[in-house]
């Protein structure tokens, strides 16, 4: 068994996840079979291989660093649509549940 | 199929200008085809008649007055739903964006607009672009227009769909993992993931960063290619669109075929392939030979290891892209007597069986103790998959290899088991793992009727290449309808 019950749920907690006992014991399941195939990787030497972390990294397409802009102030007067579109929002703030207990 | 004549980009530019038809009507005329076959196909989500209409108007004003048409004027299109668009919803085929509506349209949406386009509405799909067979959107799957109890492809099967039932002239689409190219495979149409890095992803809400590509799909290799023309190239809103110069695809791709070196791995014709598929991949092999291309056999040995790999890397990053819909900023909220409980209310109630299932093998991927083991070993080979692709483009000028396993299959199918519905990827997600350009194109049919798909893969930025052999395929007799 590549992963547990209680693996299940402490995944979905860091991942802020609500589940029934049903649901972690599908994904339970469906997750251990899934760890089971991606456990292939571990077949290849890969001691000297340098990770990829970009999509495209220099010297495997010879093409230029993106450019990058200059750092420059524009305008940028979104306050009011973007506020539009939160739940519960009270211009000029987001509102969430309070935070801190006393 | 579909209803009435299909229309192209150069049939609508030549109808404009002798004045057959305004642009107002075309679009007039392509609404009614969608009220008429979209509640079979369920492949648009949401229509933007007054966008559309808007546009189409001023196309005809400019039409009036005589002047330059720009080069897409009055091409009705559609646009995947995970793009966004300035006041038309975008919900990602998701519940937790049912009612958002993007301040912002997307670089991709804003130069096709300006180049003339109608944009007719927003297509359905795997819900934030994950899955295979679009029945993973919350909106219910979308029909193959080839056969109604089969599924078109994902994720964006509903961009594929609607071109291959002529709804729209051409779509836009995203692919991660084969998001174009299979569902262009399974419908019959062509479909393009540029390099990564070539088409600007502003504006394209993110599944996987290092991997989301946007990409176009028309009936025939020049449409796809006009569209690229408009949406390539460098954008300041996007530090991962790259400085490279854009060539005159158009111009590049008349250029004859004969000579081109065609690599043919055999890790793609292996076990798993279905027999009609390959039968119609090698004959579209042998007319490129007939056309004068020479066929070089290859070994591409981590091919297989590739589906493992991009399904770490592709949930990892998913899961950390996906921590923003938490119902503070936008979205659906479901209240919570916490802050946590109200992140967890909304995640829950929100997000799709499969998002929630990728999500946590995602965060297990990157939680303590398991991210060398998965995430970093995973990375490495990623690298490998990479160099397979440089070394093979050390002898060849192209690879063809078939675009999917298999042609499409019933809804219902793979939906139970998600680790078989992942295998299917396996000749897509190579090229996506590498950054490296590709395209699905019709290459005949099965005996029941079902599309089948051969993929051309080229070097970084040389899309030219790659759909230079595609017309070429094309000009050559084809195997399309």
């Amino acid at each position: 068994m590549k992963i547990s019950r209680e693996e299940v749920l402490r995944v979905a907690e860091l991942a802020h996840l609500g589940l029934t006992p049903e649901e972690a014991e599908t994904y339970r399941g469906q997750l251990d079979s899934i760890l089971g195939y991606i456990d292939k990787l571990t077949e290849l030497d890969i001691a000297n291989v340098e990770p990829m972390a970009q999509a495209l990294q220099a010297g495997t397409s010879g093409e230029k660093h993106p450019e990058l802009r200059e750092d420059v102030l524009r305008p940028c007067d979104v306050a009011e649509p973007v506020l539009a579109a939160a739940p519960g929002a009270k211009s000029p703030f987001f509102r969430v549940p309070k935070v801190i207990e006393r | 199929m579909s209803s009435g004549a299909n229309w192209t980009i150069s049939g609508v530019r030549a109808a404009l200008q002798s004045k057959k038809i305004s642009a107002h009507e075309l679009a007039a005329e392509f609404y009614a085809r969608i009220d008429k076959r979209n509640a079979e196909l369920n492949a648009y989500l949401t229509l933007s008649p007054e966008r559309a209409y808007g546009q189409a108007d001023r196309v005809d004003a400019a039409i009036a007055c005589g002047d330059t048409l720009p080069a897409l004027a009055g091409v009705p299109i559609a646009v995947k739903d995970v793009i966004s668009t300035r006041g038309v919803r975008t919900t990602c085929g998701s519940k937790i964006l049912e009612n958002y509506v993007p301040p912002y349209d997307a670089t991709a949406v804003e130069r096709l607009e300006r180049a003339g386009v109608v944009i007719l509405g927003k297509t359905n799909c795997d819900e934030f672009a994950m899955g295979g067979s679009n029945e993973n959107s919350a909106y219910g799957p979308v029909h193959n227009p080839h056969a109604l109890d089969r599924v078109p492809g994902g994720s964006s099967g509903g961009s594929a769909a609607v071109v291959a039932a002529g709804l729209a002239v051409a779509s836009l689409g995203t692919d991660t993992g084969g998001s174009i190219r299979q569902p262009a495979s399974l419908c019959g149409v062509s479909g393009l993931m540029p390099t990564y890095g070539r088409v600007s992803r502003y504006g394209l809400i993110a599944f996987a960063s290092s991997l989301d590509k946007i990409g176009p799909f028309a009936t025939n290799v020049s449409d796809v290619t006009s569209l690229l023309s408009v949406i390539a190239g460098h954008d300041e809103n996007d530090s991962t669109s790259a400085a490279v110069p854009v060539p005159n695809y158009l111009e590049e791709i008349e250029k004859p075929i004969g000579g081109l070196r065609i690599g043919v791995p055999e890790d793609y014709f292996g076990e798993g392939l279905d027999l009609e598929v390959k039968e119609k991949v090698e004959a579209g092999i042998a007319l490129l030979e007939r056309a004068g291309c020479r066929r070089i056999p290859l070994k591409m040995p981590h091919t297989d290891y590739a589906v493992a790999a991009y399904y770490i890397i592709a949930t990892a990053e998913a899961s950390s892209n996906l921590a923003r819909y938490d119902g503070v900023r936008y979205g659906l909220r479901v209240p919570g007597a916490t802050l946590t409980e109200m992140y967890r209310q909304t995640r829950e109630k929100g997000f799709g069986p499969e998002v929630k299932r990728r999500i946590m093998l995602g965060t297990y991927a990157l939680s303590s103790g398991y991210y060398d083991a998965y995430y970093l070993r995973a990375q490495s080979v990623r690298t490998l998959v990479a160099r397979d692709f440089a070394d093979a483009f050390q002898k060849v000028d192209v690879i063809v290899t078939p675009t999917s396993p298999e042609p499409a299959f019933k809804i219902g199918e793979k939906s139970a088991d998600p680790l078989k519905m992942y295998l299917a990827d396996i000749y897509t997600v190579t090229g996506s793992l590498a950054g490296v350009p590709g395209i699905s194109i019709p290459c005949g049919k099965t005996r029941a009727g079902l599309p089948v798909g051969m993929q051309v893969f080229g070097p970084h930025f040389r899309e030219e290449r790659v759909l230079q052999l595609a017309r070429g395929f094309e000009k050559a007799g084809g195997f399309g309808d």
